[in-house]
């Protein structure tokens, strides 16, 4: 009797925190993470639409790299991605958890837009342009300021105020939607200065997305330098692992606090920017379309490297071309992409649980104590 | 006239036996290079014809249904494979746009139409960059003064449609009145309308008048959501309305909110875009819709036959494009058939029109003169006087609505 319950408190494995794994060991099991999820979903293809998963695979393919015009596409959109994912970061390494970065970016979208249509017509472009800049970081640098004062001086929850910041940014991009609607009634801004491009991002050897590209790489290895080698960096790493320590060797909390912070604001105001001035040159409350939220993803699946989040971006925008390919190529709802998308990424996440942690099986101990 | 009319009839039932038969030959081959031995009764489609079309949303939206059913009855109609029909939805109105319709013309569409009101911007930006695809446009205001050769508005008299369903709200009304459910002075219609625009503004009181027309006492309020497609609005505005003693709703949004709000509270509905009786077997009337596939086949034949497409199109009843869908007699009041077809002819025939100004006063006034703002410029000024002959005349001056006025006996909430 006795025996048996001590048996059944004993489960068939437990799970142990790796001590570490090198490198290549690790990397097998992401790409083997890679295989199972493109089987798993091969398998669901087949099973609900009869189509060849091959077939499949290669229009996603086509998707994100068919033509050169769709390359470029990609590139811009994992500039974009890259952009927003690098600025939350320096706050997620100093534990701050910035779920505001869509309104962030939403505040300097519309000080680009405001400036845009407020003074577009007004002053020579270089600087306008130089205006746009400061004005997007300032704004995007301010909502995210906000909250970090407050939990630098009250403690407040920074989640749920960041995040309740995301709502004031949406609504006063509808405000102002409102206030510059052209036509009138459509409830919308329409392509902002379309004749004069006052205030547009020039193109450069004829390629449109290339400034956007270009700036995003420069602020990656900006990103890469200011965390890894900067007295910054380092701060921020001491605040996130324990404030205290922080405070022990003397830092000022407070001040890295709201400094990370800020940061983190002006780059996504920085994305604003670069979505209002470079690409879409019009603004809805739609225009950061939840790469907010998505960054915090490509984030953390590069372990806040901002290096290894060009992949983890490339690989979000990538699924997402491919997914809408999908759908149009062999004409679905685009919800059976969804489904694929969520399986590969699942199934990526999930793997790192197993470069972490390893599951040791009990060995039945016989009786023989 | 009966005899030529069931001669007609069985012509169109054997061509359509003989495109329903030729179907799955079409289809089999599906590389589309031995084409060229199929007959229809339209032009030789090309073996390279292609034509991509953008969509806001997909089929969950009724509105992106509409269309997205009309392409592909249009696909059918026309023999063309699905290779050459690309259809991309869930295009945002942005920049996503124009992405969307240049990778179109990339991929070598002869012709591109994208389907809502914030898509019109994008689509004249890639229509200056491929001056040889043909793009169209609905619901778009600009093609009358934007001049580009190759893009092209698209609208539908829908207010005539509207007109007709407000006939069929207003005999339901009556006969409630009839039954002793309320007395005529409490007839009160309400309506969830999307956004305060011109389109809107134009469907109600197209729908308002009808009713009207048999229903003299009758009033309306009137809800927007500010969204062409929120479920969780539509269907809080209808039981808004239903509550502030609305005894019929109608709507103009794009979602299953309104209608299964009324189903739920057993209220008669007046749907849009489509049929909604599967959903609301008991309180579904009728519903008028834009039927878009007379247009797409009339641009996609331009297209092969090298024509030019109108600047600014609108169908109406006669073009097949305004259409009511089947009364559902077990909510519509009895006679509702008869009567409809009886107005339908009127409007037809130009006898009758929706905005006869005799029929409705602003401000306790009957109107003589109104400027409407038709052409779209940055002033939004009125530009063109659209009231001659006793009536408003709508979708004339170019496609998309123009009638903005709020008339006595409608309130907006």
């Amino acid at each position: 009797m006795s025996k048996a319950s001590e048996k059944a408190k004993e489960p068939l494995f437990h799970i142990a925190k790796r001590p570490s794994m090198p490198m290549w060991k690790s990397w097998l099991i992401r790409i083997a993470a890679i295989a199972a999820a493109l089987i798993v979903c091969a398998a669901i293809v087949v099973m609900l639409t009869d189509l060849n998963p091959i077939e499949v695979y290669v229009s996603m393919f086509n998707g994100a790299f068919g033509s050169k015009r769709k390359i470029w596409s990609l590139l811009q959109n994992i500039a974009i991605l890259l952009c927003i994912s690098l600025a939350v970061t320096p706050a997620f390494k100093m534990r701050f958890w910035n779920i505001g970065a869509e309104g962030q970016v939403l505040a300097g979208c519309l000080a680009t837009a405001a400036c845009m249509i407020l003074i577009g017509d007004k002053l020579p472009s270089p600087v306008l342009i130089l205006i746009m800049v400061i004005a997007s970081i300032a704004a995007g640098a301010l909502w995210s300021v906000i909250p970090a004062f407050f939990k630098a001086n009250w403690n407040t929850n920074e989640t749920l105020f960041t995040l309740m910041m995301n709502y004031v940014a949406i609504q006063l991009v509808s405000f102002f939607i409102t206030i510059w609607e052209n036509p009138k009634g459509s409830a919308s801004i329409g392509i902002i200065n379309m004749n004069s491009q006052a205030g547009w991002f020039p193109s450069l050897f004829g390629q449109k997305y290339l400034i956007n590209i270009i700036i995003v790489a420069v602020l990656t290895v900006l990103m890469y330098i200011y965390l890894k080698y900067s007295k910054h960096g380092y701060e921020i790493a001491v605040v996130g692992e324990s404030e205290n320590t922080a405070r022990y060797v003397g830092m000022n909390v407070k001040k890295v606090i709201i400094r990370t912070a800020a940061l983190s604001g002006a780059l996504c105001g920085v994305a604003g920017l670069l979505l209002v001035a470079g690409t879409d040159h019009t603004m809805s409350t739609e225009t950061a379309g939840g790469q907010g939220f998505t960054a915090i993803m490509v984030s953390w699946l590069a372990k806040f490297n901002p290096l290894l989040m060009i992949f983890t971006s490339f690989l979000i925008v990538f699924l997402e071309k491919g997914a809408s390919e999908i759908a149009m190529a062999f004409r679905l709802n685009e919800s059976i992409a969804d489904i694929l998308t969520g399986i590969i990424l699942f199934f990526i996440i999930g793997c790192e649980f197993f470069v972490n942690y390893q599951i040791i099986f009990n060995k039945k101990h016989k009786e023989g104590k | 006239m009966k005899k030529i009319l069931a001669v007609l009839l069985a012509a169109v039932m054997v061509l359509a036996l003989a495109a329903c038969t030729k179907k799955p030959v079409d289809e089999e081959p599906s590389s589309g290079e031995d084409k060229s031995n199929t007959e229809t009764a339209v032009p030789a489609v090309p073996a390279d014809l292609k034509v991509g079309f953008i969509f806001l949303h997909d089929e969950n939206s009724t509105y992106d249904k509409n269309f997205l059913d009309a392409a592909i009855a249009a696909q059918k109609a026309l023999g063309l494979s699905d290779e050459q029909v690309m259809l991309k939805k869930n295009i945002p109105e942005g920049s996503e746009c124009y992405e969307a319709a240049a990778e179109l013309a990339d991929a070598g569409c002869d012709l591109i139409f994208a389907d809502s009101f914030g898509h019109e911007d994008y689509m004249i930006q890639a229509a200056k960059e491929y001056p040889d695809v043909q793009f169209c446009h609905a619901t778009g205001t600009k093609a009358h003064t934007e001049n580009l050769a190759n893009y092209h508005n698209a609208f539908a008299s829908i207010y005539e449609g509207r007109f007709l369903a407000g006939v069929a709200a207003g005999l339901k009304l009556n006969q409630m009145i009839e039954n002793g459910d309320f007395t005529a002075e409490e007839a009160k219609m309400g309506y969830v309308g999307a956004f305060p625009y011109a389109e809107v503004k134009s469907g109600y009181t197209s729908f308002y008048l009808g009713a009207k027309s048999v229903c003299p006492s009758v009033t309306m309020e009137v809800k927007y959501t500010n969204s062409w497609f929120d479920e969780a609005k539509e269907k809080e505005a209808a039981t808004a309305l239903i509550q502030d003693d609305c005894k019929l709703i109608s709507q103009h949004a794009d979602s299953m909110g309104a209608p299964t709000a009324c189903e739920a509270a057993n209220v008669p509905n007046v749907s849009y875009n489509g049929s909604t009786v599967s959903a609301c077997p008991n309180t579904f009337i009728v519903s008028s819709k834009i039927n878009w596939q007379p247009y797409y086949e009339y641009i996609i034949k331009s297209v092969i036959n090298g024509t030019e497409i109108d600047k600014d199109w609108c169908g109406n009843i006669a073009t097949g494009s305004v259409e009511l869908t089947s009364v559902n007699e077990a909510a519509a009041a009895p006679g509702t058939a008869e009567k409809l077809e009886k107005v339908k002819a009127q409007l037809k025939a130009g006898t009758l029109h929706v905005f006869d100004t005799s029929t409705f006063t602003v401000g306790g006034k009957t109107l003589d003169t109104y400027m409407a703002d038709v052409d779209t410029d940055a002033d939004y000024t009125g530009d063109t006087e659209v009231i001659s002959d006793g009536y408003f005349h709508e979708s004339e001056f170019r496609s998309a609505p123009y009638f903005d006025l709020l008339i006595d006996g409608i309130t907006e909430a």
